[in-house]
Formats: C-alpha cells, structure tokens, sequence
C-alpha cells in the first residue's frame, strides 16, 4: 500500500482546473522529483498532497499508517510577514510535536540547525534573516516535523551553489540514513535527475511519471531539456 | 509628592476602586496575551468588531432586565465564531461585513438604551466605562476568567506560536488550526464582555491591540513580545486607574493615553536603538 495514492485527482482554483485527473502513488521510501514549467500546477499538486486542497474530482487518500502529523513539509518561498517577531529558534522549534519542549527535542532542534549550517543564528530575528538563511530554517523546521515523508516544495530556490549542493546532500542523507520519504519539486531539472528515484513531470498538455532513465527518452523530458543534457 | 500617595492611599479604600483594579488588571493580561496573537494574525479588526456586539448585548440585556454577562457572553461568543468564519473566508468583504456587524450591534444598543429609560449617562457609561460598574461576582468572574485564560494560554503557547506563524504550514503537519482559531476567538470574547464595563465597549479593544503593538517596537522574539507586552499592559493599567482617580478623568480613556505614551515612547526607543 502506497503513502499517498491519488486516483484522477484534479484540483482547481475557482473552477479553473490546474491538475486534471492526476493517477499518482508516493510509496514508502520513494524519493520523487515533480518538475514541469511556471504555472503547471506543481505546487497545487503537493498541496493537494498534504490535504490543503480538496479535489474537485477523484480522491486523495493516505495508506501505510501515514498519518497528517508525521508530515514535514516547506511551502515554496513566500513572503511571511516581514516584521514578525519570532526569532529562528522559535521557527524551528515549531515543527516540533507535542505541548511542550524537552531535552530530546533541543537536542535535535540543534542538530538540525547545525546540519544545516544556521545554528549560530539561533538567537537572531527570523525576519531579518537572508532568503537564504530563511529557507534554510524553514528546511530545518520541516525537518523536525516529519518522522516519515518530506515534502519540499522548491527547497534550493535562492540558495547560493555551495549551499544547494549541501542541501542535496541533507536530503539525501535523510532519505538512505532515516528512510525518509521525499517528494520535492525542483526546477534543477539536473539535479532531480541525479537525486531522485522518480520523476513526475506535469505540464498543461499531460504530465509524464517514470524513473529518471525513462524521463530522459521521454517526449517531455527531451522536450523539456532541450536536448542540453544527452551526455551519458 | 506625599500628597499624591495620601491620595492613592485612600483610592484604594473604595472598595469600587479595588473592583476596578482587580477586573481590570486581569483583563488587560488577558488581552495583552491574546492581543499579540490577533494583531500577528490581523484579526485586530475582530476584537475591535466583538466589542461593539458586547454593548449592543448589554444594553439588551439591561433593557429587559436580565443579568448583563449571562446574555451577553454567549451573544459575544457567538459573534466571535461568526466573526472568525467571515474574515477566514473572502479577505475584502470579511473586513466590510464585520464593519457592518459592529455599526449595526452599536445603533441597536444606543436606541434599545434610549427607548428604556436609561440617561444619556447611561449610554456613556456603556461606551466609555465606569469604575462604578463592578460588582463583586465579576470580581470572581473576571478571577476565573484569567485563571482559564493564563492556563490555556501556557498550556497551547508552543501551538499558538505556530499557527500564528504559519497557518498552512500548520495545517500540512495536521494540527488542529481551526480549533486554535475558535479558542483564541471565545477567549477574546470573555475578556472583552469582562473589560468592557470598566473601559467601554469603544475603549476596549485598545488594550488588545496596543500592548502588542507597542511590545514590537522594541522585541524580536514571540515570547519577549508577550512578556514585554503583558507587562506593558497591566503597567499601562494601573498608571491610568492611578491618574484618572488624581485627574478625576475618565478611566478607559486615560487608560487608553497611557498606552499611546507607552506605544511612542517604545517607538522612539526602536528607532534609536535601529540607528545605533
Ligand atoms: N490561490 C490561487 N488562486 C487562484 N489560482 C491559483 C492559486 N494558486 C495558484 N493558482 C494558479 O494555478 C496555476 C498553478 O499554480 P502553481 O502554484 O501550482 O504552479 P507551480 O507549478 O508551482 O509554478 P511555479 O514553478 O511558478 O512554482 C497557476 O496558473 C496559478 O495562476
Ligand atoms: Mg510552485
């Protein structure tokens, strides 16, 4: 039994379909890339995904013991308020389950933010944090959330080289040491390649699902390359 | 100077006055911890809203004579669910429908106390709070009420952090906002139908909105936000009690101009310590 099964979900905005009858499954430990133009629904499919978004026909339903609070999941950059006063610590920290806080948690609330090379910044005020930096405790916060599946929409937008590829490696490193389950959404088409297990591309015209291997010989991923990447 | 204390001395052998500054004291706690919450959340319009339902209910409730909070803490409640659900849904119109509902619960009340034979002083008690209002079981109802929202307000802080941070992102990890929303939205309520009567229905939700404002001129953090912000407002308080007895103004107004000196003086010290 898969994670997350969608049968012929579609998901609209005010009537307008953006996904059409989508037939997806997440399965447990799958590593699963959705990559596709500006505007192809991308990020309506994951919050679709994590029960935001009601479709408006087929279903969305969750199996394997999946439940909603052992999701982790970082919404694709949007502007939180710039002047809210919270500080990274506190932003972190509330992916945390449970009422209150305790040694394990402050344990692994640092850690997170040490992998993630922000724990110096512990202290500071989250808005005014870089972009960046931002996302990076947001990452960390996803990450404190989740104790099955990850769901990123967007993750390395806005972080310099150095850090996207540390970045990856995070993810990947969560995915073989934990067991993670990851759904992410990259325009790093490349790098979706190289890292993920499963590719599903959307786009208006129908959307194609299959192993990274397939989606190089496939119509949209030629299409979409452009034919830069058929080195190999 | 002695004078002064001479006269605070003898302020607080009224028994009215210790009402006064026990119901008063506990509400504006109580609303400086939920005030930071609804301002972050821009739900300062619904504090602003319930208010004006509360007068509207008292003033039914003392036309036809029955016992002012047992109508009207229901009727605010109600209101305040009904208020949550209308800005939760269409942004623009939310804002228009509660401006609607508070005009509307406003000439109720004032013709309701027109029409039954209360006086113009009346009205204006309602309006601009009296310290004379307070009976003795609001005392304790105004006790039990911080009691409950103190606890809560401990007991669910991590979570209202988070769902006043980020709402979706709450949602996602399956917490339970809405249930978040309507507990902060019925504790609004009973602060607000307790505080009215000592600070006016038009006054009260100042003491929401203003600790939490003037708190984020100078913190970074939520939590020194609601600390400094509790502490501003029950300062705040008691400084306007204290100059309204020596003054002999109105209370919830000079209460109310305390909390704008606060919110300058904690603008200006942003703003030296921004440039330093
Ligand atoms: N809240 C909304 N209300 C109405 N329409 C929306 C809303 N959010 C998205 N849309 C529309 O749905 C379509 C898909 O949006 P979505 O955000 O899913 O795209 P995306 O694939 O994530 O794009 P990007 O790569 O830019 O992040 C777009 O045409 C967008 O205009
Ligand atoms: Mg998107």
């Amino acid at each position: 039994m898969a994670l997350i099964t969608c049968e012929k979900a579609t998901f609209a905005y005010e009537g307008m379909p953006v996904v059409k009858e989508l037939d997806l499954t997440v399965e447990k430990g799958q590593y699963l890339c959705i990559v596709g133009e500006n505007g192809s629904g991308k990020s309506t499919l994951v919050k679709g995904l994590l029960g935001l978004l009601r479709p408006v026909g087929g279903r969305v339903f969750y199996g394997d013991g999946l439940k909603q609070t052992q999701i982790g999941y970082l919404p694709q950059r949007n502007d939180h308020q710039t002047d809210f006063p919270a500080s990274v610590w506190e932003v972190a920290s509330s992916g945390c389950r449970g009422l209150w806080m305790n040694a394990t948690k402050r344990k692994q609330i640092k850690e997170l933010l040490e992998l993630l090379g922000v724990a110096h910044l512990e202290k500071r005020s989250f808005a005014r944090l870089s972009g960046g930096q931002q996302q990076r405790v947001l990452l960390a916060r996803a990450l404190c959330a989740t104790t099955s599946l990850l769901l990123l929409d967007e993750p390395v937008a806005g972080l310099d080289p150095v850090v996207t590829r540390e970045m990856y490696d995070a993810i990947r490193m969560l995915h073989k040491e934990r067991g993670l389950t990851v759904v992410m959404i990259s325009h790093d088409v490349q790098a979706a390649m190289q890292e993920a297990d499963h590719i599903l591309h959307l786009s208006n015209s129908g959307s194609f699902y299959g192993t990274p291997f397939e989606y190089r010989h496939s119509d949209l991923g030629l299409a979409f390359f452009g034919g830069c990447c058929c080195h190999e | 100077m002695n004078n002064v204390f001479e006269m605070l001395g003898k302020m607080f052998s009224y028994h009215f006055m210790v009402r006064a500054a026990v119901v008063g004291l506990l509400v504006s706690l109580c609303a400086a911890l939920l005030g930071v919450s609804l301002v972050l959340k821009r739900y300062s319009m619904i504090g602003d809203g319930l208010s004006h339902v509360g007068f509207g209910s008292l003033a039914v409730a003392s036309a036809l004579g029955l016992a002012p909070m047992a109508v009207s803490i229901p009727v605010v409640m109600a209101s305040a669910v009904l208020l949550l659900r209308l800005s939760g849904r269409a942004k623009l119109k939310g804002d228009a429908l509660i401006a609607m509902i508070s005009a509307a619960s406003l000439a109720v009340g004032v013709i309701v106390l027109s029409l039954s034979d209360g006086t113009t002083g009346d009205v204006n008690n309602y309006l601009f709070g009296s310290v004379l209002a307070m009976t003795g079981e609001d005392v304790w109802l105004s006790v039990a009420l911080a009691a409950v929202v103190l606890v809560l307000f401990v007991l669910f802080y991590r979570k209202m952090f988070a769902v006043t941070f980020d709402e979706t992102f709450a949602r996602a990890t399956g917490e339970k906002v809405e249930g978040y929303h309507l507990l902060l939205a019925c504790l609004t309520a009973l602060t607000i139908v307790l505080g009215m009567r000592v600070m006016g229905a038009m006054l009260i939700s100042s003491l929401i909105i203003f600790p939490a404002l003037t708190a984020m001129r100078v913190c970074r953090s939520f939590r020194s936000v609601t600390i400094c912000a509790a502490v501003v407002s029950v300062a705040c308080f008691m400084l306007g009690l204290c100059l309204s007895y020596l003054l002999d103004t109105p209370t919830g107004a000079s209460v109310v101009v305390v909390n704008v000196l606060a919110f300058l003086l904690f603008w200006v010290i942003g703003r030296a310590r921004e440039r330093a």
